[in-house]
């Protein structure tokens, strides 16, 4: 996962968005770049073109339920999604986020984020500042072991350092 | 403890573990597919890291979802996939075998007591012999390749008690289709789903499957449902040594204990776009469909099959719906063409498609055109599941789906089994 401050704008989803709605299968086999350009396509046709670079999915409870497919999170990353928010997460869909450096953070404070508000997420402090609405919320910590791979940038160069030291 | 817990602590190397607990534990089967599997990333960060697959014996790799292929992609994707299984040393790779899920439960790779991780969410399948089976991402897997290890959290257990007895019609699909209905979408997310009760115990192997095949309908992080005689007799019967047999403690601690009665269940239904979206058939027969599905991982065993074949028997299927049935592996298609039940199904206007993945993922094989609806007995109907996002999907059991078949509407499969 990246460190320092993100920035970028809210994007506004219910619960329950699942793997088939945030890439659906058919798209699997195409390129990264083409399985990024129908992200979100179940609930947002065009979504990929609508945003910017950076700016964040903020979205109620269950997020990223269904599949194990790690497409999910190549789709958001290519579209350009800087990040993903949410009330609660679908347990593989959150792993598969730590591991490939996806940022996600769970948040009560959802419902006070309305559409368009402008973020900066601080990972290492573990706070989401609203800009829009000048206000801030506190994301839990997360386990010791979660940090360690999070710190290091998700799996693969959490394994290659630990290779390397073996 | 429960069984979970106890697995988990073994795997670990530990007395004792808690739920909440964080553990690394060793792991003893993995699986991968084509569509999740060597091709992303998997293949490329290992070269990179400079590795090889752990362990060649205790890895599976399956090429079922993009098989028989429906694009030169599709194709690429399964040849790549079948020559990293090789470059690696991999003996256990089958190809249109049926669905990865079923492949491990027929072939005895999954056991008793196993820790099993597998790139697909229905990986918890194995959970109905008593394993702890969890599906994981492909980075995920990376890292389980690389090390034979993983960790969890130690999940909290909610227990499902399924009393009394199933009437005729009623089928396992039934049962847990109620289950997801009752906890919800993502009722049981970081939990472990424990099954048990008269009901489960009288199930047979073909069933239970079923039943754990869906926990992840929930959110939950594994299904389980404790080994006793019939999963024994399942070993026995397939030739293969049946591993360990963990039970939970009289006095183990569970989060929630939920009690259904089977006794009293109505042949359920899931109604579009979601798992939990489930009302008893009375209120949804009548809805027109234009498509019929049995097949997959969840609903294309021999027992489905057979269930099917008994509600088709001399009839018809209706002339504006296609019913297509595809076994859940080579295995299934072979025993059930022995039995006849493939030719009742084809005289009745069935069609029998390859054991695959196909229709039930939305990558061939079956896919649905905008505004077109299907009553399926697989496992998810999230929209745009099985091909256009316009289209809708009902899931029901097999025995449902067939008599929904008959009628060109969904259709309760009772009145057909009587007498
Ligand atoms: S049959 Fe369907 S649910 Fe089962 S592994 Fe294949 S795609 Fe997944």
């Amino acid at each position: 996962m990246p460190q320092g401050v993100l920035r970028g704008k809210a994007w506004k989803f219910g619960d329950n968005i699942n793997t088939d709605l945030i890439s659906p299968a058919q798209y699997m086999e195409l390129d990264y770049e083409s399985i990024g350009r129908h992200a979100m396509e179940g609930v947002m046709p065009g979504f990929a073109d609508r945003i910017s670079k950076g700016d964040f999915i903020v979205a109620g409870e269950n997020f990223g339920s269904g599949s194990s497919r790690e497409t999910a999170q190549i789709a958001l990353k290519y579209a350009g999604v800087g990040g993903v928010i949410a009330k609660s997460f679908a347990r593989i869909f959150f792993r598969n986020s730590i591991n490939t450096g996806l940022p996600v953070l769970e948040l009560q404070e959802v419902d006070r984020i309305d559409q368009g508000d402008e973020l900066e997420i601080d990972l290492a402090k573990g706070e989401v500042k609203n800009l829009s609405k000048n206000e801030s919320y506190a994301v839990p910590p997360l386990p010791p072991n979660v940090r360690e791979l999070v710190e290091a940038g998700g799996l693969i160069p959490y394994l290659k350092a630990k290779l390397q030291n073996t | 403890m429960t069984i979970t817990e106890k697995i988990l602590a073994s795997a670990a190397g530990k007395e004792k573990v808690a739920p909440g607990e964080i553990v690394t534990v060793k792991v003893d089967l993995a699986m991968m597919t084509d569509i999740i599997g060597p091709r992303i990333e998997i293949a490329e960060r290992l070269k990179e890291l400079g590795a090889r697959v752990w362990d060649p014996e205790k890895v599976v790799v399956v090429s079922d979802h993009y098989t028989p292929p429906a694009t030169a992609r599709q194709a690429d994707i399964v040849k790549f996939t079948r020559e990293w299984a090789q470059s690696q040393g991999i003996q256990r790779y089958h190809e249109y075998e049926g669905a990865c899920h079923q492949i491990l439960a027929e072939k005895g790779y999954i056991k008793p007591g196993m820790v099993a991780v597998g790139t697909d969410s229905h990986t918890c399948m194995g959970g109905a012999v008593g394993a702890f089976a969890t599906g994981i991402g492909s980075t995920e897997m990376l890292g389980v390749l690389v090390t034979g290890e993983i960790w969890f959290k130690v999940p909290a257990t909610i227990k499902v008690i399924w009393e009394g007895k199933p009437g005729a019609g009623v089928m396992a699909k039934d049962l847990i289709l109620k289950t997801c209905g009752v906890i919800g979408h993502a009722g049981a997310t970081y939990r472990a789903l424990e099954f048990t009760g008269p009901a489960i115990n009288a199930l047979p192997m073909d069933e239970r499957w079923c039943i754990a095949n869906m926990a992840v309908e929930m959110g939950a992080k594994n299904g389980i449902i404790e080994a006793d005689e019939v999963t024994a007799a399942f070993f026995q019967k397939i030739g293969v040594d049946e591993g360990k047999h963990f039970s939970s403690d009289p006095d183990a601690a569970y989060l929630q204990i939920i009690r259904l009665d089977a006794g009293q269940l109505e042949p359920q239904v899931a109604c579009p776009p979601a798992v939990d979206q489930v009302h008893p058939i009375r209120e949804v027969a009548g809805e027109r469909i234009d498509q019929a599905y049995v097949g997959s991982c969840t609903g294309g065993r021999l027992n489905d099959l057979k269930a099917v074949a008994k509600i088709l028997e001399g009839r018809k299927v209706a002339k504006n719906v296609r019913l297509l049935v595809s076994p859940a592996s080579r295995d299934v298609y072979l025993e059930a063409l022995k039995a006849g039940l493939l030719e009742t199904i084809a005289a009745a206007g069935g069609v029998i498609l390859a054991p695959t993945c196909g229709a039930c993922v939305g990558a061939h094989s079956g896919l649905l055109a905008a505004g077109e609806r299907c009553i399926s007995a697989t496992n998810r109907n999230f929209v745009g599941r099985m091909g256009s996002p316009q289209a809708e999907v009902y899931l029901a059991s097999p025995a449902t789906v067939a008599a929904s078949a008959i009628e060109g509407r969904i259709a309760d499969p009772r009145p057909y089994l009587e007498g």
